[in-house]
C-alpha cells in the first residue's frame, strides 16, 4: 500500500517536473526549429526579392548554385585563414602577455585593466578606429609612422585586405584571452614553482614543463569559444573592406550577406546559411571532441 | 659533508623584521628540528638557506663555503614542501628525474638512480602514475624520492606531514626517521607540532618572533628549558606556572611562598637571586601527584578530567585561582568542584626569574 503510494507520488512529481520545465524546453526548441525550418525550406524555393511572386519548389539548386558562386571556395579558404591566424596571435600572445604581466610590478592593476579594455569596444566601433585612425594610407598613425621613418605609407585595406582584418580581429580578441589566462594563471601553485627552482629549472623550463601544461585547459577553452565566434565574423569587414577588394575578405558570413542582401536572394543565401550551419557543426564536432579530451585528461 | 653555518642572519618584509639575527651551526648527519608557533619565522628561516628568499643581512656557509647570493638549484640543496608541490602533468618517475633531466645527466645513472630511491621509498610500483592518482602519503614519498635522487648535502622539510591524517602522521614520522638513518643525512625540518620535533631530533631549535630562544638535544630542552617560552612551548599538556616569593637562598636550596600561602623548598643551587624577588615557579603535569586532602603540599580545587585511556589530565585551580594542570594515572576519577591535596616533586621544578628566565636547575638533575 505504502509503496503503491510512493508510487504514485513520484510519478506525479515526475509528471510534474515534466510539465514545468516544458514552457522553456518548447520555448528552445522553437526558437532553434523554427528558423532553421525556415531556412531549409527557402533553400529549395526559387526565392528572389526581385521576383517575388515566382516561388517554385527547385530541389538542390541553390545549393549547387551557392557551391558555384565565384565566391564560395575563397569564402571558405578565408573563413578557415581568418579563424586560424587570430587563434594563432591571440592564444600565443596572450600566454605570453599573461605570464608577462603575472609577475608583480609597479601599476600591475593599471595594466591589467588596458590590456583587457578593448574586449569592451563594439567591433564596428573598433573596426572604424582601426579603419581612419590607424590604418588610413593618408592620415593614420600608421603612415605618419612610415612617414617618418621616411618610408612610403602602405594603404593596408588595398594591399594586405586580409592580414588586416586579422590584426583588427586579434587586437578585439586577444584581451578575451588575456583575461581567461591571466586568471588561470593565479590558479598556479607557487610551491610548484619553487620546487622547479630547487630542481634547477630556468624561466623556459618553467613555463614548459609548469606554466604551460597549467594552461592548456583555459587553452581550450579559449579557443573554443574564439572558433564559435570568430566563424561568424561580420561586422569588421563590413565596416573595413566590404569582402574586397574582390573576393579577397570575404568569408562565409559576409558571402551570405551578400547573398541575400545586394542580390535580394533569400533562397541562395539560405542554401549558404545551412552550408555554414554543416561547416559550424563540423568544427564543434572536432573542437568538442578535442576540449572534451583535454577537460578530462586533467583531474 | 655537509655543515651549515648560519651568522647574523635578518630578514625583514617593508617595516616587518621577521628573522632578526640568527646564529645557528648545523653539524654534519644531523637531524636539526625548528620548532615554534605559527609566525615565529621558522619557515621563512628554512626559505632563506634553501634561497628562495633574500636575506637582508647575515651569512649563510656550507661547508666553508658561502652561499647566502647563491641561486636555489646551486646550493646542494633538496627541499619537500608542505603541499608537496609534485609537478601535476609528469609521472612519479619523471617527477623524481626532473632536476637530473634538466642537469643533463644521462639517461642509464638516472633510472638507476630513480629506481634505487623508489625502491627505498617502495614507489616502484607507482613510477608510471601521476600525483593525482597517489594517495596523501604516497604523493609525500614522491615527494622526499624527488630529493633523495638529487643526492643533496642537506635535506630540508617545510612542515611536511601537516597535511597527512594523524595515523599516517605516525607512520610517515617513523619512515623519515629510518631515512635519516639510513642514509646518513643531514636534515632540516621546520614544525610546529611539538611531538614530531621531540621525536625526530637529534638537535631542536625552538624560534619565537624572530629569534632562536634555545637550542638543544630534545631532552635537555625538556628537562632544562632555558625560559618560560621554551618551558611553556614543549610538553603536552602544558606545563603549570604559580607566581612566588623567595623566602631565603640557601647554598644549594631556594626556599619560596606560593600567592596561596604555601611553602616549598627547591632544590635548586642559584646565586641570582635575592630574598623577597618575585619569581615563577614551573611544573610540569607529571611532576605533580593527587594525595589526600591534609597530607599535600596545598590543596586544590577541581575543574576538568580529560581521561586519554591512558592517563587522565586533571585541570585544578589553586586557592589564589592559578591553573594548575596535573597529570595521572588512567584509574583516578576525580569529579568537578572536589578539593584534594596535591604533593609537588619539587626535584623536578623549574624557576624562573621576572625576565623569564631560568635562575638555575634543580640538583640532582644536574648530574
Amino acid at each position: 500500500m505504502s509503496s503503491h503510494v510512493s508510487n504514485h507520488a513520484k510519478n506525479s512529481t515526475h509528471w510534474m517536473s515534466r510539465l514545468l520545465v516544458m514552457p522553456s524546453v518548447s520555448m528552445l526548441l522553437l526558437w532553434m526549429i523554427i528558423p532553421l525550418a525556415m531556412t531549409l525550406y527557402f533553400s529549395t524555393i526559387q526565392y528572389n526579392l526581385l521576383y517575388p511572386e515566382d516561388n517554385a519548389f527547385v530541389g538542390f539548386e541553390n545549393y549547387s548554385y551557392f557551391i558555384e558562386d565565384p565566391g564560395f571556395w575563397p569564402g571558405i579558404s578565408n573563413t578557415l585563414i581568418l579563424v586560424g591566424s587570430v587563434l594563432l596571435i591571440t592564444v600565443v600572445l596572450g600566454t605570453l602577455i599573461s605570464v608577462l604581466v603575472n609577475t608583480p610590478f609597479w601599476g600591475q592593476g593599471i595594466v591589467r585593466i588596458l590590456l583587457i579594455s578593448p574586449f569592451f569596444i563594439m567591433p564596428t566601433v573598433n573596426a572604424l578606429v582601426w579603419k581612419n585612425l590607424l590604418l588610413h594610407p593618408v592620415s593614420g598613425v600608421f603612415a605618419h609612422v612610415w612617414r617618418f621613418f621616411g618610408a612610403e605609407p602602405v594603404d593596408w585595406f588595398a594591399q594586405y585586405p586580409l592580414f588586416s582584418i586579422i590584426m583588427i580581429v586579434s587586437w578585439q580578441w586577444l584581451p578575451f584571452a588575456i583575461l581567461l589566462l591571466m586568471t588561470a594563471l593565479q590558479s598556479l601553485d607557487q610551491e610548484q614553482q619553487e620546487a622547479a627552482r630547487l630542481d634547477g629549472a630556468g624561466i623556459w623550463s618553467i613555463f614548459y614543463h609548469l606554466t604551460l601544461p597549467h594552461l592548456a585547459r583555459p587553452i581550450t577553452v579559449v579557443i573554443m569559444i574564439e572558433t564559435i565566434f570568430l566563424l561568424s565574423l561580420f561586422a569588421e569587414i563590413f565596416t573595413t573592406t566590404g569582402g574586397g577588394p574582390g573576393y579577397e575578405t570575404t568569408n562565409l558570413a559576409y558571402l551570405i550577406y551578400d547573398q541575400a542582401l545586394l542580390q535580394y536572394d533569400v533562397g541562395m543565401a539560405s542554401a549558404g546559411g545551412v552550408v555554414a550551419v554543416v561547416l559550424a557543426n563540423i568544427a564543434a564536432f572536432f573542437l568538442i571532441r578535442a576540449v572534451g579530451k583535454s577537460l578530462t585528461d586533467h583531474k | 659533508m655537509a655543515n651549515l653555518k648560519i651568522t647574523q642572519l635578518r630578514k625583514a618584509y617593508g617595516d616587518v623584521e621577521i628573522l632578526k639575527g640568527i646564529d645557528l651551526d648545523i653539524n654534519d648527519h644531523e637531524f636539526v628540528v625548528f620548532v615554534g608557533p605559527s609566525g615565529c619565522g621558522k619557515s621563512t628561516l628554512l626559505r632563506t638557506i634553501a634561497g628562495l628568499e633574500d636575506v637582508n643581512s647575515g651569512h649563510i656557509y656550507l661547508d666553508e663555503h658561502e652561499i647566502t647570493e647563491l641561486a636555489p638549484a646551486k646550493r646542494d640543496l633538496a627541499m619537500v614542501f608542505q603541499s608537496y608541490a609534485l609537478y601535476p602533468h609528469m609521472t612519479v618517475r619523471k617527477n623524481m628525474s626532473f632536476a637530473l633531466d634538466l642537469a643533463g645527466v644521462d639517461k642509464h645513472s638516472i633510472d638507476e638512480k630513480v629506481k634505487a630511491a623508489a625502491d627505498i621509498l617502495e614507489l616502484t610500483l607507482l613510477l608510471d602514475r601521476k600525483p593525482k592518482d597517489l594517495s596523501g602519503g604516497q604523493r609525500q614519498r614522491v615527494a622526499i624520492g624527488r630529493s633523495i635522487v638529487r643526492n643533496p648535502k642537506i635535506f630540508l622539510f617545510d612542515e611536511p606531514l601537516s597535511n597527512l591524517d594523524a595515523a599516517l602522521r605516525v607512520q610517515m614520522r617513523l619512515e623519515l626517521a629510518r631515512l635519516h638513518r639510513d642514509l646518513r643525512a643531514t636534515m632540516i625540518y621546520v614544525t610546529h607540532d611539538q611531538v614530531e620535533a621531540m621525536t625526530l631530533a637529534d638537535k631542536v631549535v625552538v624560534l619565537n618572533q624572530g629569534q632562536i630562544e634555545q637550542v638543544g638535544a630534545p631532552i635537555e630542552l625538556y628537562e632544562r628549558p632555558k625560559n618560560m617560552f621554551v618551558a611553556g612551548f614543549l610538553g603536552m599538556p602544558r606545563m603549570s606556572f604559580l607566581d612566588a616569593k623567595v623566602k631565603d637562598v640557601h647554598s644549594q636550596s631556594v626556599d619560596i611562598e606560593l600567592n596561596n600561602g604555601t611553602s616549598l623548598s627547591l632544590p635548586i643551587a642559584t646565586q641570582n637571586l635575592k630574598s623577597q624577588s618575585h619569581v615563577t615557579l614551573g611544573i610540569r603535569p607529571e611532576h605533580i601527584n593527587l594525595c589526600e586532602k591534609e597530607s599535600g603540599d596545598m590543596q586544590v580545587t577541581f575543574d576538568v578530567a580529560e581521561h586519554l585511556g591512558s592517563d587522565t589530565y586533571c585541570y585544578a585551580k589553586t586557592h589564589s585561582g592559578e591553573s594548575l594542570t596535573i597529570r595521572e594515572n588512567s584509574e583516578t576519577n576525580v569529579s568537578a568542584g572536589e578539593s584534594l591535596g596535591v604533593r609537588i616533586n619539587t626535584a623536578k621544578c623549574h624557576l624562573f626569574d621576572q625576565q623569564g628566565n631560568a635562575v638555575g636547575y634543580a640538583v640532582d638533575t644536574e648530574q
